[in-house]
Protein backbone atom coordinates (compact mmCIF):
# COMPACT_ATOMS: atom_id res chain seq x y z
CA UNK A 1 0.00 0.00 0.00
CA UNK A 2 1.06 3.25 -0.44
CA UNK A 3 0.23 6.18 1.81
CA UNK A 4 0.05 9.79 0.32
CA UNK A 5 2.19 11.81 2.74
CA UNK A 6 2.69 15.25 0.39
CA UNK A 7 0.82 18.08 1.37
CA UNK A 8 0.95 21.75 -0.62
CA UNK A 9 0.89 24.96 0.93
CA UNK A 10 0.29 28.18 -0.87
CA UNK A 11 0.31 25.62 -4.01
CA UNK A 12 3.81 24.92 -2.47
CA UNK A 13 4.13 21.01 -2.97
CA UNK A 14 6.33 19.39 0.11
CA UNK A 15 7.46 15.61 -0.20
CA UNK A 16 6.60 14.61 3.71
CA UNK A 17 5.42 15.63 7.00
CA UNK A 18 9.01 15.66 8.33
CA UNK A 19 11.18 18.88 8.51
CA UNK A 20 14.17 19.76 10.82
CA UNK A 21 13.30 22.57 12.97
CA UNK A 22 15.52 26.02 12.23
CA UNK A 23 18.94 26.08 14.25
CA UNK A 24 19.10 22.68 14.52
CA UNK A 25 20.51 21.80 11.53
CA UNK A 26 22.51 24.39 10.18
CA UNK A 27 22.96 25.18 6.93
CA UNK A 28 22.15 21.78 5.45
CA UNK A 29 25.55 21.03 4.36
CA UNK A 30 27.09 20.05 7.88
CA UNK A 31 25.64 16.54 8.50
CA UNK A 32 25.98 15.33 4.70
CA UNK A 33 27.38 11.79 6.14
CA UNK A 34 25.40 11.47 8.56
CA UNK A 35 22.03 11.95 7.43
CA UNK A 36 20.47 11.69 4.01
CA UNK A 37 18.08 14.78 4.13
CA UNK A 38 16.41 14.62 0.58
CA UNK A 39 14.34 11.82 2.77
CA UNK A 40 12.72 14.99 4.43
CA UNK A 41 9.90 16.66 3.61
CA UNK A 42 11.92 20.35 4.08
CA UNK A 43 14.89 22.12 5.99
CA UNK A 44 14.05 24.80 8.51
CA UNK A 45 17.41 26.82 7.80
CA UNK A 46 19.55 28.26 10.69
CA UNK A 47 17.89 31.65 11.35
CA UNK A 48 19.45 34.52 9.22
CA UNK A 49 19.87 38.19 10.08
CA UNK A 50 21.18 41.09 8.13
CA UNK A 51 24.44 41.13 9.13
CA UNK A 52 26.23 38.05 10.29
CA UNK A 53 26.27 37.77 14.51
CA UNK A 54 28.33 36.67 16.85
CA UNK A 55 26.15 34.89 19.42
CA UNK A 56 26.45 35.51 23.04
CA UNK A 57 29.13 34.62 24.83
CA UNK A 58 29.60 31.13 26.41
CA UNK A 59 27.86 29.31 28.44
CA UNK A 60 25.36 28.46 25.71
CA UNK A 61 24.39 25.58 26.41
CA UNK A 62 23.23 23.60 29.52
CA UNK A 63 21.56 19.93 29.69
CA UNK A 64 18.12 19.56 32.38
CA UNK A 65 16.03 17.04 32.77
CA UNK A 66 15.26 15.57 29.48
CA UNK A 67 15.85 18.79 27.62
CA UNK A 68 18.33 21.43 27.04
CA UNK A 69 18.61 25.12 27.59
CA UNK A 70 19.95 27.32 25.25
CA UNK A 71 21.07 30.87 24.68
CA UNK A 72 22.99 30.82 21.28
CA UNK A 73 22.08 34.26 20.47
CA UNK A 74 20.89 33.98 16.69
CA UNK A 75 24.87 33.49 15.72
CA UNK A 76 24.44 32.95 12.36
CA UNK A 77 26.36 33.87 9.00
CA UNK A 78 24.16 36.57 7.70
CA UNK A 79 21.78 36.69 4.99
CA UNK A 80 24.45 37.74 2.30
CA UNK A 81 26.92 35.01 3.20
CA UNK A 82 24.07 32.55 3.05
CA UNK A 83 23.30 33.35 -0.12
CA UNK A 84 26.75 32.97 -1.42
CA UNK A 85 28.09 30.53 0.28
CA UNK A 86 24.99 27.98 1.33
CA UNK A 87 22.56 28.59 -0.98
CA UNK A 88 23.82 26.84 -3.85
CA UNK A 89 24.38 23.86 -2.01
CA UNK A 90 21.12 23.43 0.02
CA UNK A 91 19.45 24.68 -3.80
CA UNK A 92 21.29 21.01 -4.95
CA UNK A 93 19.24 19.39 -2.63
CA UNK A 94 16.26 17.44 -3.25
CA UNK A 95 13.95 19.05 -0.56
CA UNK A 96 12.65 21.58 0.17
CA UNK A 97 14.55 24.49 1.87
CA UNK A 98 12.52 26.67 4.33
CA UNK A 99 14.97 30.15 5.09
CA UNK A 100 14.34 31.00 8.63
CA UNK A 101 14.77 34.96 9.04
CA UNK A 102 15.25 36.74 12.05
CA UNK A 103 15.34 40.27 13.03
CA UNK A 104 15.74 43.38 15.54
CA UNK A 105 13.35 46.28 13.47
CA UNK A 106 10.15 45.45 10.95
CA UNK A 107 12.52 46.73 8.39
CA UNK A 108 15.09 44.58 8.56
CA UNK A 109 12.55 41.50 8.27
CA UNK A 110 11.84 43.38 5.03
CA UNK A 111 15.13 43.51 4.06
CA UNK A 112 15.96 40.42 4.31
CA UNK A 113 12.67 39.14 2.50
CA UNK A 114 13.76 41.80 0.40
CA UNK A 115 16.94 40.13 -0.34
CA UNK A 116 16.00 36.61 -0.65
CA UNK A 117 13.33 36.96 -3.24
CA UNK A 118 16.01 37.70 -5.58
CA UNK A 119 17.00 34.15 -5.36
CA UNK A 120 16.28 31.00 -6.62
CA UNK A 121 15.36 28.07 -4.91
CA UNK A 122 13.78 29.16 -1.39
CA UNK A 123 10.24 27.16 -1.27
CA UNK A 124 9.37 28.95 1.96
CA UNK A 125 9.87 32.00 5.04
CA UNK A 126 10.02 30.89 8.15
CA UNK A 127 9.84 33.83 10.65
CA UNK A 128 11.12 33.95 14.08
CA UNK A 129 9.49 36.30 15.66
CA UNK A 130 10.95 35.61 19.12
CA UNK A 131 13.66 38.52 18.76
CA UNK A 132 14.50 41.43 20.87
CA UNK A 133 12.33 44.65 19.45
CA UNK A 134 15.53 47.15 19.27
CA UNK A 135 13.17 49.52 19.40
CA UNK A 136 10.96 48.47 22.23
CA UNK A 137 13.92 48.16 24.83
CA UNK A 138 14.53 44.53 23.37
CA UNK A 139 11.11 42.88 24.22
CA UNK A 140 10.26 39.97 22.01
CA UNK A 141 8.68 40.61 19.05
CA UNK A 142 6.45 37.24 18.94
CA UNK A 143 5.02 38.41 22.79
CA UNK A 144 3.28 41.19 21.38
CA UNK A 145 0.21 40.24 19.30
CA UNK A 146 0.06 43.49 17.25
CA UNK A 147 3.14 43.47 16.37
CA UNK A 148 3.69 39.99 15.04
CA UNK A 149 0.68 40.97 12.88
CA UNK A 150 1.89 44.28 11.49
CA UNK A 151 5.49 41.79 10.57
CA UNK A 152 3.42 39.32 8.83
CA UNK A 153 1.31 42.01 7.49
CA UNK A 154 4.14 43.62 5.61
CA UNK A 155 5.88 40.29 4.88
CA UNK A 156 2.77 39.20 3.20
CA UNK A 157 3.12 42.51 0.36
CA UNK A 158 6.57 41.02 -0.50
CA UNK A 159 6.89 37.89 -1.43
CA UNK A 160 4.26 34.98 -2.56
CA UNK A 161 6.43 32.31 -0.81
CA UNK A 162 4.93 30.40 1.76
CA UNK A 163 4.94 32.34 4.90
CA UNK A 164 5.02 30.61 8.01
CA UNK A 165 5.09 32.12 10.80
CA UNK A 166 7.24 30.67 14.35
CA UNK A 167 4.99 31.64 17.43
CA UNK A 168 6.61 31.81 20.92
CA UNK A 169 4.91 29.98 23.36
CA UNK A 170 6.19 32.50 26.58
CA UNK A 171 2.89 34.08 26.15
CA UNK A 172 -0.74 34.04 27.56
CA UNK A 173 -2.63 32.58 24.41
CA UNK A 174 -1.32 31.36 21.87
CA UNK A 175 -4.29 30.89 19.78
CA UNK A 176 -4.43 34.47 19.32
CA UNK A 177 -1.61 35.15 18.10
CA UNK A 178 -2.04 32.38 15.62
CA UNK A 179 -5.27 33.98 14.64
CA UNK A 180 -3.69 37.34 14.47
CA UNK A 181 -0.93 35.89 12.12
CA UNK A 182 -3.84 34.24 10.22
CA UNK A 183 -5.86 37.57 9.43
CA UNK A 184 -2.55 39.20 8.43
CA UNK A 185 -1.96 36.55 5.45
CA UNK A 186 0.43 34.10 7.20
CA UNK A 187 0.18 31.04 5.50
CA UNK A 188 0.97 29.24 7.92
CA UNK A 189 2.46 28.51 11.78
CA UNK A 190 5.45 27.01 13.65
CA UNK A 191 4.39 26.16 17.20
CA UNK A 192 5.96 26.21 19.04
CA UNK A 193 9.55 27.94 19.50
CA UNK A 194 11.48 27.52 23.18
CA UNK A 195 10.44 28.16 26.26
CA UNK A 196 11.96 30.36 28.78
CA UNK A 197 14.09 28.92 31.26
CA UNK A 198 16.80 28.97 33.61
CA UNK A 199 19.57 26.79 35.78
CA UNK A 200 21.54 27.81 38.60
CA UNK A 201 25.06 26.69 39.36
CA UNK A 202 24.27 26.41 43.43
CA UNK A 203 28.36 26.30 43.87
CA UNK A 204 29.29 29.65 42.52
CA UNK A 205 25.62 30.82 42.96
CA UNK A 206 25.54 32.02 39.09
CA UNK A 207 23.02 31.32 36.09
CA UNK A 208 24.13 28.56 34.13
CA UNK A 209 23.39 30.15 31.07
CA UNK A 210 26.30 33.79 30.13
CA UNK A 211 22.39 34.98 29.42
CA UNK A 212 20.42 33.84 33.06
CA UNK A 213 17.65 32.76 31.04
CA UNK A 214 17.40 30.81 27.66
CA UNK A 215 15.54 28.89 25.61
CA UNK A 216 14.12 24.80 27.15
CA UNK A 217 13.67 22.75 24.32
CA UNK A 218 14.04 18.68 23.90
CA UNK A 219 11.21 16.02 25.48
CA UNK A 220 10.87 18.09 28.72
CA UNK A 221 8.97 20.13 26.98
CA UNK A 222 6.53 17.97 24.38
CA UNK A 223 3.39 18.00 26.35
CA UNK A 224 3.18 21.80 26.20
CA UNK A 225 4.10 21.53 23.01
CA UNK A 226 1.25 19.52 22.25
CA UNK A 227 -1.23 21.51 24.03
CA UNK A 228 -0.19 25.00 22.15
CA UNK A 229 -0.71 22.72 18.81
CA UNK A 230 -3.98 21.31 19.89
CA UNK A 231 -5.08 25.07 20.98
CA UNK A 232 -4.18 26.97 18.27
CA UNK A 233 -5.46 24.16 16.13
CA UNK A 234 -9.32 24.83 17.62
CA UNK A 235 -8.34 28.51 15.94
CA UNK A 236 -7.02 28.56 12.62
CA UNK A 237 -7.28 26.91 9.11
CA UNK A 238 -4.00 27.52 8.17
CA UNK A 239 -1.15 24.50 8.00
CA UNK A 240 0.71 24.27 11.85
CA UNK A 241 3.97 23.01 11.86
CA UNK A 242 4.10 21.10 15.09
CA UNK A 243 7.37 21.17 17.55
CA UNK A 244 8.65 20.27 20.69
CA UNK A 245 10.41 17.31 22.00
CA UNK A 246 9.78 15.11 19.22
CA UNK A 247 12.04 12.16 19.38
CA UNK A 248 9.99 9.17 17.92
CA UNK A 249 8.28 8.64 14.86
CA UNK A 250 4.88 7.70 17.95
CA UNK A 251 5.69 11.76 18.98
CA UNK A 252 5.06 12.85 15.40
CA UNK A 253 1.93 11.13 14.93
CA UNK A 254 0.84 12.42 18.32
CA UNK A 255 1.14 16.11 17.07
CA UNK A 256 -0.53 15.66 13.68
CA UNK A 257 -3.59 13.79 15.68
CA UNK A 258 -3.55 17.39 17.98
CA UNK A 259 -3.95 18.95 14.68
CA UNK A 260 0.01 19.70 13.13
CA UNK A 261 0.06 19.63 9.66
CA UNK A 262 3.79 18.76 9.93
CA UNK A 263 6.37 18.38 12.25
CA UNK A 264 9.89 19.52 12.99
CA UNK A 265 12.38 17.68 15.06
CA UNK A 266 14.64 20.04 16.97
CA UNK A 267 16.97 18.49 19.44
CA UNK A 268 17.05 15.55 19.20
CA UNK A 269 19.07 16.32 15.85
CA UNK A 270 21.94 16.93 18.08
CA UNK A 271 21.57 13.68 19.37
CA UNK A 272 20.65 11.49 16.89
CA UNK A 273 21.58 13.59 13.31
CA UNK A 274 19.39 10.35 11.52
CA UNK A 275 16.49 10.55 13.68
CA UNK A 276 14.54 12.78 11.37
CA UNK A 277 14.53 10.04 8.07
CA UNK A 278 13.40 7.66 10.57
CA UNK A 279 10.85 9.29 11.84
CA UNK A 280 9.58 9.65 8.15
CA UNK A 281 9.60 5.74 7.93
CA UNK A 282 8.23 5.44 11.10
CA UNK A 283 4.91 7.51 10.60
CA UNK A 284 4.39 5.65 6.96
CA UNK A 285 4.16 2.15 8.62
CA UNK A 286 1.96 3.31 11.31
CA UNK A 287 -0.08 4.42 8.11
CA UNK A 288 -0.14 0.86 6.48
CA UNK A 289 -0.54 -0.75 9.29
CA UNK A 290 -3.95 1.68 10.75
CA UNK A 291 -5.02 1.65 6.95
CA UNK A 292 -4.84 5.45 6.21
CA UNK A 293 -4.38 6.37 2.84
CA UNK A 294 -3.28 9.93 3.04
CA UNK A 295 -1.32 11.59 5.87
CA UNK A 296 -3.89 14.22 5.96
CA UNK A 297 -6.34 12.08 7.25
CA UNK A 298 -4.49 11.79 10.85
CA UNK A 299 -4.34 15.46 10.87
CA UNK A 300 -6.86 16.67 13.75
CA UNK A 301 -7.74 13.14 14.19
CA UNK A 302 -7.67 13.45 17.97
CA UNK A 303 -10.64 11.38 19.06
CA UNK A 304 -11.09 13.51 21.95
CA UNK A 305 -14.28 12.87 24.04
CA UNK A 306 -15.06 16.79 25.76
CA UNK A 307 -14.85 19.09 22.81
CA UNK A 308 -14.15 21.83 24.69
CA UNK A 309 -11.44 24.88 24.08
CA UNK A 310 -8.47 25.04 26.40
CA UNK A 311 -8.94 28.48 27.02
CA UNK A 312 -12.18 27.70 28.46
CA UNK A 313 -10.84 24.81 30.51
CA UNK A 314 -10.18 24.61 34.75
CA UNK A 315 -7.06 24.02 35.35
CA UNK B 1 34.78 9.92 7.82
CA UNK B 2 32.38 11.00 11.07
CA UNK B 3 29.85 8.25 11.60
CA UNK B 4 27.37 7.51 14.32
CA UNK B 5 27.82 3.18 15.78
CA UNK B 6 26.48 0.79 18.72
CA UNK B 7 29.27 -0.69 20.15
CA UNK B 8 29.36 -3.22 22.91
CA UNK B 9 31.90 -2.80 25.70
CA UNK B 10 34.49 -5.16 26.19
CA UNK B 11 36.60 -4.03 29.10
CA UNK B 12 35.57 -1.54 32.38
CA UNK B 13 38.61 -0.99 34.91
CA UNK B 14 38.33 1.21 37.52
CA UNK B 15 42.34 1.61 37.84
CA UNK B 16 42.15 4.41 41.17
CA UNK B 17 39.36 5.52 43.57
CA UNK B 18 38.87 8.60 40.95
CA UNK B 19 39.55 6.93 37.37
CA UNK B 20 37.55 4.72 34.75
CA UNK B 21 38.41 3.18 31.83
CA UNK B 22 35.81 2.03 29.70
CA UNK B 23 37.23 0.17 26.05
CA UNK B 24 35.42 -1.18 23.13
CA UNK B 25 35.81 -2.08 19.87
CA UNK B 26 36.03 -0.73 16.59
CA UNK B 27 38.35 -1.22 13.57
CA UNK B 28 37.00 1.69 11.70
CA UNK B 29 36.83 3.96 14.54
CA UNK B 30 40.33 2.95 15.61
CA UNK B 31 41.66 3.39 12.01
CA UNK B 32 40.25 6.96 11.74
CA UNK B 33 40.78 8.41 15.06
CA UNK B 34 43.42 10.96 15.73
CA UNK B 35 45.30 11.67 19.05
CA UNK B 36 43.09 15.19 20.34
CA UNK B 37 39.96 13.82 18.71
CA UNK B 38 36.84 13.05 20.63
CA UNK B 39 33.94 10.75 20.30
CA UNK B 40 30.41 12.16 21.36
CA UNK B 41 28.98 9.70 23.12
CA UNK B 42 25.32 8.19 24.61
CA UNK B 43 25.91 5.85 27.34
CA UNK B 44 22.48 5.08 27.88
CA UNK B 45 19.51 5.14 25.70
CA UNK B 46 16.33 6.13 26.20
CA UNK B 47 14.05 8.06 29.14
CA UNK B 48 16.39 7.61 31.83
CA UNK B 49 19.55 8.83 30.96
CA UNK B 50 21.01 12.03 29.98
CA UNK B 51 19.38 13.96 26.26
CA UNK B 52 22.83 14.71 25.43
CA UNK B 53 26.00 13.13 24.15
CA UNK B 54 28.80 13.61 26.35
CA UNK B 55 32.36 14.56 24.73
CA UNK B 56 35.20 12.10 25.41
CA UNK B 57 38.83 12.17 24.15
CA UNK B 58 40.31 9.06 23.07
CA UNK B 59 43.23 7.70 25.40
CA UNK B 60 44.64 5.22 23.33
CA UNK B 61 43.86 2.93 20.76
CA UNK B 62 45.44 -0.81 20.79
CA UNK B 63 44.43 -2.76 17.34
CA UNK B 64 40.96 -2.20 17.10
CA UNK B 65 40.40 -1.44 20.52
CA UNK B 66 39.77 2.10 21.77
CA UNK B 67 40.07 3.31 25.29
CA UNK B 68 38.53 6.16 27.22
CA UNK B 69 39.83 7.72 30.46
CA UNK B 70 37.48 9.50 32.35
CA UNK B 71 36.56 10.47 36.41
CA UNK B 72 32.98 10.90 37.76
CA UNK B 73 31.53 14.81 37.06
CA UNK B 74 28.40 14.28 36.65
CA UNK B 75 25.80 12.22 35.35
CA UNK B 76 26.65 11.08 32.29
CA UNK B 77 30.07 9.60 33.73
CA UNK B 78 28.51 8.40 36.30
CA UNK B 79 26.24 6.69 34.45
CA UNK B 80 29.23 5.11 31.93
CA UNK B 81 31.27 4.48 34.61
CA UNK B 82 28.70 1.60 35.95
CA UNK B 83 27.99 0.44 32.47
CA UNK B 84 29.05 -3.31 32.30
CA UNK B 85 30.98 -5.19 29.49
CA UNK B 86 28.63 -6.51 26.55
CA UNK B 87 26.73 -3.20 27.56
CA UNK B 88 26.20 -0.43 24.42
CA UNK B 89 27.27 2.47 23.70
CA UNK B 90 26.12 4.88 21.09
CA UNK B 91 29.19 6.64 19.97
CA UNK B 92 29.53 9.31 16.89
CA UNK B 93 33.26 10.22 15.57
CA UNK B 94 35.82 10.58 15.19
CA UNK B 95 34.86 14.43 16.31
CA UNK B 96 37.27 17.67 16.28
CA UNK B 97 40.42 18.11 14.98
CA UNK B 98 43.80 16.18 15.97
CA UNK B 99 46.42 17.84 17.74
CA UNK B 100 48.82 19.04 15.04
CA UNK B 101 51.62 16.45 15.84
CA UNK B 102 53.56 16.90 12.40
CA UNK B 103 55.76 20.36 12.76
CA UNK B 104 58.91 21.99 12.87
CA UNK B 105 59.88 21.17 16.68
CA UNK B 106 62.14 18.20 18.44
CA UNK B 107 61.05 17.43 21.79
CA UNK B 108 56.58 17.53 22.91
CA UNK B 109 56.03 18.74 26.58
CA UNK B 110 52.71 17.09 27.17
CA UNK B 111 51.18 18.84 30.32
CA UNK B 112 48.26 17.31 31.69
CA UNK B 113 45.70 18.87 34.53
CA UNK B 114 43.44 15.83 36.38
CA UNK B 115 42.12 13.65 34.10
CA UNK B 116 43.42 16.04 30.97
CA UNK B 117 45.89 13.27 31.11
CA UNK B 118 43.39 11.27 28.78
CA UNK B 119 44.38 12.07 25.02
CA UNK B 120 47.83 12.11 25.84
CA UNK B 121 48.73 8.16 25.52
CA UNK B 122 47.70 8.05 22.16
CA UNK B 123 49.17 11.45 21.87
CA UNK B 124 52.46 9.85 22.63
CA UNK B 125 51.87 7.03 20.70
CA UNK B 126 51.52 9.05 17.31
CA UNK B 127 54.80 11.63 18.84
CA UNK B 128 57.27 8.59 18.85
CA UNK B 129 55.77 7.00 15.68
CA UNK B 130 57.53 10.04 14.17
CA UNK B 131 60.29 10.15 16.37
CA UNK B 132 59.89 13.20 18.87
CA UNK B 133 61.18 12.92 21.95
CA UNK B 134 58.54 12.94 24.55
CA UNK B 135 58.61 14.52 28.58
CA UNK B 136 55.35 14.34 30.47
CA UNK B 137 54.01 16.22 33.51
CA UNK B 138 51.08 16.09 35.48
CA UNK B 139 49.58 17.98 37.78
CA UNK B 140 46.55 17.05 40.47
CA UNK B 141 44.60 16.71 43.36
CA UNK B 142 46.00 13.96 44.65
CA UNK B 143 47.07 9.90 43.52
CA UNK B 144 43.96 9.04 42.56
CA UNK B 145 43.93 11.26 39.64
CA UNK B 146 46.77 10.22 38.25
CA UNK B 147 47.32 7.80 35.37
CA UNK B 148 50.73 7.18 33.72
CA UNK B 149 50.27 4.09 31.73
CA UNK B 150 51.41 4.82 27.98
CA UNK B 151 53.42 8.01 28.73
CA UNK B 152 57.26 8.99 28.52
CA UNK B 153 59.74 10.64 31.30
CA UNK B 154 56.99 11.57 33.39
CA UNK B 155 57.39 13.99 36.23
CA UNK B 156 54.40 15.05 38.83
CA UNK B 157 53.15 17.34 41.05
CA UNK B 158 49.77 17.09 43.34
CA UNK B 159 48.22 19.71 45.73
CA UNK B 160 48.32 17.89 48.53
CA UNK B 161 52.35 16.42 48.01
CA UNK B 162 51.08 12.54 47.85
CA UNK B 163 53.43 12.19 44.99
CA UNK B 164 55.74 14.01 43.15
CA UNK B 165 56.64 17.85 43.89
CA UNK B 166 53.81 19.60 45.99
CA UNK B 167 52.16 22.10 43.86
CA UNK B 168 50.63 22.49 40.41
CA UNK B 169 51.94 21.71 36.96
CA UNK B 170 52.74 24.93 36.07
CA UNK B 171 55.27 25.57 38.52
CA UNK B 172 56.45 21.79 37.83
CA UNK B 173 56.84 22.92 33.95
CA UNK B 174 58.46 26.48 34.94
CA UNK B 175 60.78 24.09 36.56
CA UNK B 176 61.45 21.41 33.76
CA UNK B 177 62.54 24.18 31.51
CA UNK B 178 64.88 26.06 33.15
CA UNK B 179 66.50 22.72 34.05
CA UNK B 180 66.52 20.92 30.79
CA UNK B 181 67.95 22.08 27.75
CA UNK B 182 65.50 20.91 25.29
CA UNK B 183 65.89 21.97 21.54
CA UNK B 184 62.83 23.48 20.15
CA UNK B 185 59.87 22.17 22.27
CA UNK B 186 56.50 22.11 22.00
CA UNK B 187 53.80 22.03 24.87
CA UNK B 188 50.68 20.27 24.53
CA UNK B 189 48.66 21.06 27.34
CA UNK B 190 45.08 19.11 28.49
CA UNK B 191 43.14 20.17 31.75
CA UNK B 192 40.75 22.81 33.46
CA UNK B 193 40.46 26.33 32.10
CA UNK B 194 42.41 27.92 34.95
CA UNK B 195 45.41 25.85 34.27
CA UNK B 196 45.46 26.28 30.27
CA UNK B 197 45.08 29.92 30.93
CA UNK B 198 48.65 29.96 32.98
CA UNK B 199 50.24 27.24 30.58
CA UNK B 200 49.23 29.86 27.60
CA UNK B 201 50.73 32.91 29.45
CA UNK B 202 53.98 31.09 30.55
CA UNK B 203 54.16 29.67 27.00
CA UNK B 204 53.64 32.99 25.32
CA UNK B 205 55.67 34.86 27.91
CA UNK B 206 58.82 32.04 26.99
CA UNK B 207 57.78 32.43 23.20
CA UNK B 208 56.84 28.67 23.26
CA UNK B 209 54.60 26.76 21.06
CA UNK B 210 51.94 25.89 22.91
CA UNK B 211 48.80 23.75 21.66
CA UNK B 212 45.71 23.43 23.79
CA UNK B 213 43.03 20.79 23.96
CA UNK B 214 39.66 22.49 25.46
CA UNK B 215 36.71 21.52 26.63
CA UNK B 216 33.49 23.17 26.36
CA UNK B 217 29.97 22.43 26.74
CA UNK B 218 28.37 21.14 23.75
CA UNK B 219 25.11 19.79 22.25
CA UNK B 220 25.51 18.21 18.96
CA UNK B 221 29.63 18.17 18.32
CA UNK B 222 29.67 18.57 15.14
CA UNK B 223 28.80 22.66 14.42
CA UNK B 224 25.57 22.68 14.52
CA UNK B 225 24.59 23.87 17.73
CA UNK B 226 26.61 26.72 18.00
CA UNK B 227 26.75 25.73 21.43
CA UNK B 228 30.55 25.69 22.54
CA UNK B 229 32.33 29.15 21.71
CA UNK B 230 35.97 30.09 22.53
CA UNK B 231 36.52 33.68 22.16
CA UNK B 232 39.22 34.50 19.75
CA UNK B 233 42.13 36.74 20.07
CA UNK B 234 41.95 38.25 16.41
CA UNK B 235 40.00 38.53 13.43
CA UNK B 236 36.85 38.75 11.58
CA UNK B 237 34.90 36.49 14.00
CA UNK B 238 34.61 36.78 17.67
CA UNK B 239 34.44 33.23 18.46
CA UNK B 240 35.50 29.73 17.27
CA UNK B 241 33.34 26.29 17.67
CA UNK B 242 35.49 23.88 20.16
CA UNK B 243 33.71 21.03 18.59
CA UNK B 244 34.63 21.54 14.43
CA UNK B 245 37.80 24.29 14.94
CA UNK B 246 39.16 22.48 18.28
CA UNK B 247 39.06 20.68 20.42
CA UNK B 248 42.99 21.94 20.24
CA UNK B 249 44.21 25.61 19.39
CA UNK B 250 47.14 27.52 19.30
CA UNK B 251 47.34 28.91 22.54
CA UNK B 252 47.62 32.27 21.19
CA UNK B 253 44.73 31.97 19.08
CA UNK B 254 41.96 31.88 22.39
CA UNK B 255 41.07 33.85 25.17
CA UNK B 256 41.01 31.62 27.93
Amino acid sequence: MSVKTSFKIRGVEFKNRVFVASGTFGYGDELKELVDVNQLGGLMTKSLSWKPRDGNPPRRVVETASGMLNSIGLANIGVHQFIEKKLPYLRSLDTAIIVNIAASSIQEYCDLIAELEKHKGIAAYEVNVSCPNVKEGGLSFGTNCDLTAEITAKLRKLTERPLIIKLTPNVTHIAEFARAVEQAGADAVSVINTLIGMAVDIRSRKPKLSTVTGGLSGPAIKPIALAKVYEVAQVVKIPIFGIGGIATWEDAVEFLLVGATAIQVGTMNFVTPSISPSIVDGVRLYCEQQGVNDIQELVGGLDADVKFSILQSWL
Amino acid sequence: MRSQYNIPIVDRTQVSRELFIVRFESSQLAAETRAGQFLNIRALDGAWGPLLRRPFSVSSIKNDTLSLLFNIVGTGTRILASRRVGDTLDVLGPLGKPFGVLGDYDSAILVGGGVGVAPFPLLTKELVRIGKSVTTLLGSRNREMIFSEGLQNVQLATDDGSVGMRGNVIKLLEQFLQKSELHHPKIFGCGPTPMLRALSELAQRMNLPCELSLEGDMACGVGICQGCPVERTGGERRYALTCIEGPSFDCREVKL
